[in-house]
């Protein structure tokens, strides 16, 4: 029995201990196994009501956590913010107010300012998980990265791992910053300056101006998702051009002095930052990513849910 | 509370123990035919192990086994906290119209078999299921009982029953931990 906990809620990574990163990470493994099996259903969190409070859009994020909570047999209700009171205007604490007054345990929150989940959190009694907050955070990304990395190496301390791309308006880089980190990782950054922080040296990254200097450092590439306005807020000259400086191509991996492998959060811009023939290529591990994904949000369901800790050594069957 | 430790059965006895506890299955079963060991973690898949040894030298048949982690079925997951850790349940074939034992060290309150029934019913359809424990502690709060029974020892509540294997606990070994008179 080990006496580690995560707290009530997930927000972050910035603020866990390596001993609760490794906890989330050891307790998916056997959470793996249970999406092979015929029923792909455990009665853990029966009876626990879970809203999935989606004020940005998304396919993959609130997929992956609906069926980790539906194979933990939870009850769950997407609210998505078309469509709902919260297109009239009313605001985060009402709507998750007005939730809580109809009983639910977990709120799972994705939305577009900065900073929403710990809000939310400091203002409900219900466990809140970050499912992407703004430019700030999406821990669940982060760590499923991280797994699916740790599946690969055994272990992540020494390891290196470039994060290319719009880093300035990247929630999944703050997570993987601070996760590997924290594992022991180095952790470099490669895009054009003008997608980079202007503090990034705070976050004790390597900086590449170049892919090419990158690939040549890195054992892995989790490369991000350009997000197409960039273009039209001035950020990049244009798509073509960011492909050629920038592409994550076959060749320029081709030249890599060791094996690479390539990570992407998806949804993937083909051609732009990442090329076809690298994403269903032998480096990709894009795939395996989203597989961890569900593993990873059941651990943290299982670990955020229920158990209260003065009740803690209750007796063993 | 005081918490003196006896040893109820040393590595020898276990040994001889766990013997008898194979034979009596093959016995139960009348043979080795679709007999599948599943120890229920953790001690129980060490237990499974050595029954099934015992097995493949007197019957010359190597006996399937599984591992079952029965974390996730309990029913005291919501009052209990932190979250007991999950370990790894493995079971690489069907195990529809097999024969099952499941193997455990310590009978107590049944409730870890009652999970285990829960769980291998998620699994499939098996013909038939028994039960092999090390020992039976008394104390049942569910109408389960053993099939193959190793030892049997009336232990009062609050007092506990450690079966160490060499595998994790460096030997192998039955200790009663007494907390009320002993």
């Amino acid at each position: 029995m080990s006496a580690a906990t995560i707290g009530k809620d997930l927000l972050g990574l910035e603020h866990l201990s390596a001993e609760q990163i490794s906890l989330i990470l050891d307790t998916a493994e056997p959470f793996k196994e249970i999406s092979l099996r015929p029923i792909k259903k455990v009665p853990t969190l029966r009876g626990a009501t879970i809203v999935n409070l989606f004020f940005e859009s998304s396919t993959r994020t609130r997929i992956s956590f609906e069926f980790a909570e539906k194979r933990l047999s939870a009850d769950t209700v997407n609210v998505a913010s078309s469509g709902s009171s919260v297109s009239k205007g009313e605001t985060l604490v009402d709507t998750a107010r007005n939730l809580e007054a109809m009983k639910i345990d977990m709120v799972v929150i994705r939305h577009g300012a900065s900073g929403a989940a710990r809000f939310l959190a400091d203002r409900i009694r219900s466990n809140v998980i970050n499912a992407g907050d703004g430019t700030h955070e999406h821990p669940t990304q982060g760590l499923l990265d991280i797994l699916t990395l740790r599946d690969r190496w055994g272990s992540l301390a020494g390891r290196r791992v470039c994060i290319c791309g719009d880093v300035l308006h990247s929630r999944v880089a703050r997570s993987n910053i601070w996760g590997l980190q924290k594992l022991g990782a180095e952790v470099a950054v490669c895009g054009p300056r003008s997608l980079l922080p202007s503090a990034i040296d705070e976050l004790g990254v390597t900086v590449f101006g170049r892919i090419e200097e990158a690939i040549e450092w890195a054992e892995a590439l989790n490369v991000l998702r350009l997000q197409l306005e960039r273009m039209q807020a001035g950020y990049i000259p244009s798509l073509r051009e960011y492909n050629r400086v920038f592409g994550v191509t076959r060749e320029r991996l081709d030249r890599a002095p060791r094996d690479i492998i390539v990570m992407h959060p998806g949804p993937m811009n083909r051609g732009v930052e990442i090329d076809s023939d690298v994403a269903d290529g032998p480096h990709s591990v894009i795939l395996d990513q989203v597989t961890n994904g569900v593993a990873i949000r059941m651990a943290v369901l299982y670990l955020l849910a229920g158990g209260q800790p003065h009740l803690a050594e209750a007796a063993k069957g | 509370m005081s918490s003196s430790s006896t040893t109820v059965l040393n590595a020898q006895a276990v040994a001889r123990t766990v013997r008898r506890m194979a034979e009596e299955v093959v016995e139960l079963f009348d043979g080795t035919t679709d007999l599948i060991l599943v120890g229920i973690q953790r001690r129980g898949v060490q237990l499974a192990d050595r029954m099934a040894a015992v097995i493949e030298s007197t019957e010359g048949v190597r006996v399937p086994r599984g591992a079952l982690d029965i974390t996730l079925y309990r029913d005291d997951l919501q009052t209990v906290g932190p979250r007991p850790v999950v370990g790894k349940t493995h079971l690489p074939w069907a195990i529809d119209g097999k024969r099952l034992v499941i193997v455990d060290d310590v009978l107590y309150t049944g409730r870890t078999i009652r999970a285990a029934l829960d769980e291998l019913a998620d699994f499939g359809r098996p013909a038939r299921i028994a039960l092999a424990v090390l020992v039976d502690r008394g104390g049942r709060e569910l109408p389960i009982h053993a099939d193959v029974v190793g030892k049997r020892f009336e232990v009062p509540e609050g007092s506990r029953v450690d079966v160490l294997v060499s595998e994790l606990d460096g030997e192998d070994a039955v200790m009663l931990v007494g907390g009320a008179k002993g």
